[in-house]
């Protein structure tokens, strides 16, 4: 139940070479979304949304409110299926069919847009409790954490800038460091794609640049998604050559580097309602 | 800036002064209460009577069922309003031996059960084929309520039922026990349920060294559970229970199955509360379904958000609190109870939000001019492991 199955008839792979259980990229993509719609009551809040991500891309997706770029993100990490559509994570794990736990554990990290921490443990312990390790209960129950182990928690915390509060509780960090904090728990999952919901929401606008130098260096090591409101954060971030993506109504709009988006008439059209 | 680690699991669990209260109460428990109550002669000052002695064991059949209610309550932060059935049910378990352990010796003298040969029942029922045996008794004492618990919790938590809807349907569950086991022909003795037992493992069962047996049993099962939920919370099991009551969401796509986490500690609770029972019906000398009403899984509810939620000697200092007073004021204003209860659980829960435990550990911080949950922003890095 807990272990992570490829599907057998999708495995692609030319001689059994697949890993099962692993993300396969050799072929494309680490993100595939096909047609994916999503209808609660008859509102279609993703319609026929189709996305690809690139292995180690940092991939900024914008829009208005209601575009539908939590709902694609609930669509990843398992919480909503779609109506129609195919997911993909590589070239063998249907996100479709897996639960929330199952997808976290192929190697996708979320960040909410309100930071979700937990509050009565330490800064330490939140890394802890979030690192990539054998997560059922029994595992649970007799981990222990050796060396090498509290090194990683030791580096992540320098990496986020929380070393100093490492044996606080995380309710008492400020807001900008519990976005940090809740970063440097999906950096301790070893994520292979990260799903960032408006990370820099209520920064200040030095924490704000600060995020975007972080974010900047995970580009590479790992593929990220950032949803933002933004836009100079954004432009930061996608550089000159970065690939945005603007969501309208639940699909794509227009896609390309932020010039090229902020200069197609359609997307002038959308945010200033002209 | 590493804090001290606990070098050994005897550390991991209390420090000092924890262990000094653990010894102390071992020591009453083990040494002064039986001498008290066998050795001394009745007149002396510190003679301590049966009664008082079946009054503390039951106390302590009461503590484990608040601890048993503290791990899922004030740990993983789902409040059942039904525990009162697997307590009932393990209490039942060992009553169906108890009756067993009757013989000839009923009112009827007959091979079954009194209430049975009322309702002129020929056989007994094929559920309680076995019963004889003890140890089949003590597998039932575990087993019920357990498997209950994990068939009652998988759906439950599968089908991700939280919160107040959850507390709701542990209360229906425990109300329609209560009036199935009301039911004469459920085989239980309905109203009357279950008593005048009269041995256990062929020994006589109303006399001061049993009582005084059942008593220090109940205290080394009370010390047993208390070390063996002490070690869960430390564990990082605990803290993913805190995770889970805290931030459910991000313990999911954390990688973890909260189904496969609650599940665990919710069957756990409910075993601990069958031990409980059956240490307690011997005590008392009575089971019946009253034990499964509403009111009282909504007692033992009070009893740890009292003592304090989310620490273990609290909820124990709770049960021991509420029903110590209950034992003192339902023979002094038997009227008024009810009335000193529902008082209690509004000054708890206005004042005292971490219960009694909680406001003496913030006395004895300020005391000592320091206080222990809120150190200022930028102090120092503080390198105590968490009480």
């Amino acid at each position: 139940m807990s272990d992570l199955k490829a599907p057998a008839g999708d495995a692609a792979g030319i001689d059994g070479r697949v890993v099962t259980g692993e993300v396969d990229t050799i072929h494309g993509p680490i993100l595939y979304l096909d047609d994916i719609t999503v209808s609660f009551d008859g509102f279609k809040a993703l319609n026929k949304l189709t996305l690809t991500i690139e292995r180690g891309e940092l991939r900024c997706i914008i829009g208005p409110n209601g575009a539908g770029k939590t709902t694609m993100m609930d669509v990843i990490t398992g919480k909503t299926r779609p109506d129609l559509g195919t997911a993909f994570f590589g070239q063998t794990i249907d996100l479709t069919k897996l639960s929330e736990p199952e997808i976290a554990k192929a190697g996708i990290g979320r960040k909410f847009q309100k930071p979700t921490v937990y509050e009565n443990h330490t800064v330490f312990e939140n890394l802890e409790l979030a690192m990539k390790t054998d997560k059922s209960v029994f595992a649970s129950l007799k981990a222990k954490l050796n060396g090498s182990q509290h090194d990683l928690i030791g580096k992540t915390l320098d990496e986020i800038a929380l070393t100093q509060r490492a044996w606080e509780p995380a309710g008492l960090l400020s807001h900008g460091q519990k976005q940090w904090l809740e970063i440097g728990m999906l950096l301790m999952q070893e994520p292979r794609l990260l799903l960032l919901d408006e990370p820099v929401a209520g920064m200040t606008d030095e924490e704000t640049m600060k995020s975007a130098d972080l974010f900047l260096t995970l580009a590479g090591k790992y593929s990220v998604v950032v949803v933002e409101h933004d836009m100079d954060f954004v432009a930061k971030l996608s550089g000159a050559a970065g690939t945005v993506t603007v969501l309208h109504e639940g699909s794509v709009l227009a896609e390309g580097p932020m010039a090229q988006v902020q200069g197609d008439d359609r997307v002038i059209e959308v945010y200033l309602g002209r | 800036m590493a804090p001290p680690i606990p070098t050994s699991l005897f550390s991991r669990l209390y420090g000092p002064r924890g262990w000094m209260v653990v010894g102390a109460f071992a020591l009453l428990a083990f040494v002064v209460f039986p001498v008290c109550n066998l050795v001394l002669p009745k007149d002396s000052l510190f003679y301590i009577s049966d009664y008082r002695v079946a009054l503390i064991g039951k106390i302590m059949c009461y503590a484990m069922v608040a601890l048993a209610m503290d791990l899922i309550w004030g740990y993983t932060g789902i409040l059942s309003l039904g525990h009162g059935v697997f307590f009932a049910l393990g209490g039942y378990a060992m009553g169906m031996y108890l009756m067993r352990q009757i013989g000839l010796d009923g009112v009827y003298h007959m091979p079954l059960p009194d209430f049975m040969v009322f309702l002129d029942w020929k056989t007994l029922p094929w559920y309680w084929s076995f019963t004889e045996h003890f140890w089949y008794a003590m597998l039932l004492v575990v087993l019920v309520p357990g498997l209950l618990a994990f068939v009652f919790g998988f759906f439950a938590f599968r089908s991700r039922i939280k919160g107040v809807y959850f507390s709701i349907i542990t209360q229906a569950m425990t109300f329609a026990f209560m009036l199935l086991f009301f039911r004469n022909d459920t085989g239980f003795g309905g109203n009357n349920g279950f008593t005048d037992f009269k041995r256990i493992l062929d020994i006589p069962i109303a006399t001061s060294g049993m009582r005084m047996t059942l008593f220090m049993l109940s205290a080394a099962t009370l010390i047993g559970m208390l070390l063996m939920a002490r070690w869960i919370v430390t564990s990082k099991l605990g803290r993913v229970l805190t995770a889970i009551r805290d931030a459910e969401s991000r313990v999911m796509f954390s990688g973890y199955n909260p189904v496969h986490y609650k599940l665990f500690i919710w069957t756990l609770s409910a075993v601990m509360c069958g031990i409980a029972g059956a240490l307690y019906v011997p005590q008392v000398g009575i089971i019946n379904p009253s034990e499964m009403s509403p009111a009282n899984s909504i007692e033992i509810a009070i009893w740890v958000a009292l003592g304090g939620r989310g620490s273990l000697v609290g909820a124990i200092l709770g049960a021991g609190i509420v029903n110590g007073a209950k034992s003192w004021l339902t023979v002094a204003f038997p009227e008024y109870w009810l009335f000193f209860l529902g008082a209690l659980f509004i000054v708890v829960t206005l004042f005292l939000p971490n219960g009694v435990l909680g406001a003496l550990q913030d006395l004895w911080s300020r005391k000592g001019g320091k206080r222990s949950d809120a150190p200022p922003a930028g102090a120092p890095t503080n390198t105590k492991v968490p009480s």
